[in-house]
């Protein structure tokens, strides 16, 4: 935490040296935001993300979009000439360092919005705070509905999403197999550890079974398993035509393996957990073949602003290819930057409405509107795994 | 078939919690010491197998036989560091010590290499086979071999060799093995030797058969294993054996009648009824304690 923290400020000062030096002197006139006259010129931005532990892959990914978009907005002269300073924190993949990591940002650093966590179970974690303290909390791919829809069902007035809902990848999974791939007999074989996990299997069963299909077995693990051989046997003896996983990669890559080696030949689908290079490390490319995900976004998407992505992203990461979570890292940057523009100030409640008035932005991960639950409305798509790589297969829209 | 596919799985998983329960049955027999920190030894065997054969290129067997090797340096000097001037200590003061033995292994790990997950690379072109209907894998019939070879390997060094001798001598009496000439020090730092190659080797086969490999690996079948050595009787060698494959195939089963989600909880309601009802477990005799 420490080492971050010096880093952070190290970049914030390299930062605003290099700014400062590029456009001349600028008279603060902002004083009716005290926060903003005790930052001067800048727009310091909290990164709460999962930089280690057990999905640090979706973590890192995003912090290599946020930067990457930071980086372009503060030399394209910042949000009304003022630079944006990101402050990275790691929680650890774990909620309670998630908690503590907003507490220091909002109450030591004093950010405009935090951006994180990567997981729902993560940003939810940090709800209550950001709501008590009115700062602006958006998970780039907190996926769960319970990020912006609280016990009661009430709104949590200051968290967004950048992706899209569980709800929404279960039913687009569910109408794939019952329409595209036209299977009858499914088997769902989820996380029970994992609130999304159950999330997506729940709106998976019902959508599917209100298109006539049938789910001949529902079964589960429980995350950090590695044997899964003696449920897939019982899945198995069920004769399903198709298998829903919505887990997350570090134990899907192995249930895709030990299914395969098992003789377990139908497609298997899952949704965005799936999306990490260490799932092709651990199932292997044989395994992943006729295996089906939904996602946020393709870099194979002949689209021109995903085209444009991935060359900029490519010349700043040694032409590394974009992944979903480094695409929606960077949408949320952009996403924020809208609103603050839009609101003409860093007041957070200034910043949510303006994000609560969101409509048709262009963003990499598709067209985007939010509705009155802080639901994006946008597209999803669909990816097949060939010897080892994402094809793009097909778009869905709301 | 489905029963049959479910018992080779449960076997498969069994013989890995026994490879490792050995460890803890070794070293308890012979010092009265849980050594908390053998799911370490395992977790550290598996990095250095997946090392061997992914940045050295080693093929399966070289890889074996020097994470077994690591493995026994690694743990003679845990015990020489660590346990050794503990021996006279209370026994809570050796457990507790164990304990953090453990917790600086895996977070050194961690520090070293970071916290994410690595995948084993194939070893094996993975064939599998048909038989009476179920799905036997290659691996799984070589892992199965490996253990079983390691296990006659560690009967036939306690029960024919000299200084196999010398340590069932030691576990009987400390003392009077000292008095009869046997450098007690030795032979503790051999038991504790064999234990870690073994929990080597079970390192490199977990890797090979599950994949995925991280730093806090050791700390569930290292609990596991350690419900199995109690399980069989905790000192008594085919005890492990027996309560290893046993606990493998119970856990199988619960799984197979669809408790999944009762599995893990299987193996601690196991070790409760056997502490209340069988302390000394399947192979165990009731004998007194000294005074």
């Amino acid at each position: 935490m420490k080492l971050n923290k010096i880093t952070g400020l190290f970049a914030a000062s390299i930062l605003t040296v290099g700014v400062l030096a590029g456009c001349g002197a600028k008279n603060d006139t902002d004083g009716k935001d005290g926060k903003a006259a005790e930052e001067g010129e800048t727009i310091k931005i909290g990164l709460n993300l999962e930089l280690s532990g057990a999905v640090a892959s979706y973590g890192s990914s995003e912090a290599e979009g946020i930067e990457l978009a930071i980086e372009e907005i503060n030399k394209a002269g910042g949000i009304d000439g003022k630079t944006i300073v990101p402050i990275k924190m790691d929680n650890k993949s774990e909620s309670s360092e998630a908690t503590s990591a907003a507490i220091k940002l909002i109450t030591k650093d004093k950010v405009v919005a935090i951006i994180g966590a990567a997981t729902s179970g993560n940003t939810v974690a940090q709800v209550e705070i950001a709501n008590k303290n009115k700062t602006v909390l958006i998970s780039p791919s907190g996926t769960s509905e319970t990020v912006t829809i609280n016990k009661d069902g009430k709104v949590n007035e200051f968290a967004f999403r950048t992706s899209f809902i569980d709800p929404f990848q279960g039913t687009v999974a569910a109408n794939f197999a019952a329409n595209e791939l036209k299977v009858k007999n499914v088997a769902i074989y989820s996380d029970n550890a994992s609130d999304y996990s159950k999330g997506l299997a729940s709106s998976f069963k019902k959508d599917f079974e209100a298109a006539g299909g049938k789910i001949v077995a529902e079964e589960f693990y429980i995350a950090k398993d590695s044997d899964f051989r003696s449920i897939l046997t019982r899945i198995k003896s069920s004769n399903p035509e198709f298998i829903f996983i919505p887990g997350y990669y570090e134990e899907v890559g192995l249930i895709v393996k030990q299914a395969r080696e098992m003789g377990i030949t139908v497609p298997l689908m899952g949704a965005d957990g799936w999306d990490s290079p260490i799932l092709l490390d651990l199932a292997g490319e044989k395994a992943l073949n006729n295996t089906f995900t939904t996602n946020h976004y393709s870099s194979e998407d002949p689209d021109g602003i995903i085209q444009d992505f991935n060359k900029k992203f490519g010349e700043k990461y040694n032409g590394k290819k974009p992944d979903s979570f480094n695409a929606l890292g960077y949408d949320t940057v952009y996403l924020l930057a809208d609103a603050i523009k839009r609101a003409g100030s860093t007041d957070s409640t200034k910043i949510k409405e303006a994000l609560e008035a969101t409509k048709d932005l262009g963003l990499v991960t598709g067209l985007y509107s939010v509705d009155e639950n802080h639901h994006p409305i946008k597209s999803a798509t669909i990816l097949e795994y060939k010897d080892g790589a994402q094809i793009f297969k097909t778009k869905v829209n709301p | 078939m489905e029963w049959l596919q479910q018992l080779i799985n449960g076997i498969s998983l069994g013989s890995i919690y026994a490879l490792i329960a050995l460890g803890y049955t070794m070293v308890y027999g012979i010092i009265k010491l849980i050594n908390f920190a053998h799911g370490e030894v395992f977790m550290v065997g598996s990095f250095i197998g997946f090392i061997s054969i992914s940045v050295w290129g080693l093929g399966f067997f070289p890889a074996l036989l020097l994470s077994m090797t690591a493995c026994a340096i690694f743990g003679v000097l845990i015990e020489r560091i660590a346990y050794k001037r503990l021996r006279n200590a209370t026994r809570i003061a050796a457990l507790i010590t164990a304990i953090g033995v453990s917790l600086l292994i895996q977070n050194g790990v961690i520090y070293i290499r970071g916290a994410q997950p690595a995948a084993y690379p194939d070893v094996f072109a993975n064939t599998s086979y048909n038989f009476f209907g179920a799905q036997i894998s290659s691996q799984a019939i070589l892992i199965l071999s490996v253990s079983v070879a390691l296990m006659l390997i560690l009967q036939f060094i306690v029960h024919k060799t000299k200084i196999g001798k010398a340590m069932r001598a030691v576990s009987h009496d400390a003392e009077a093995a000292k008095l009869m000439g046997i450098n007690v020090d030795n032979i503790i730092s051999a038991t504790f030797a064999i234990g870690s190659a073994l929990a080597g080797a079970a390192g490199v086969i977990f890797g090979v058969y599950y994949t995925k490999i991280d730093p806090l690996m050791g700390v569930i079948p290292g609990v596991k294993a350690f419900v199995a050595a109690v399980l069989g009787g905790i000192g008594i060698i085919p005890g492990a054996m027996v309560g290893g494959l046993v606990l493998g195939v119970v856990e199988t089963v619960v799984s197979a009648l669809g408790f999944s989600l009762w599995r893990d909880a299987a193996a601690f309601i196991i070790l409760i009824l056997i502490l209340i009802f069988r302390p000394a477990g399947i192979f165990g005799k009731n004998t007194r304690e000294k005074v």
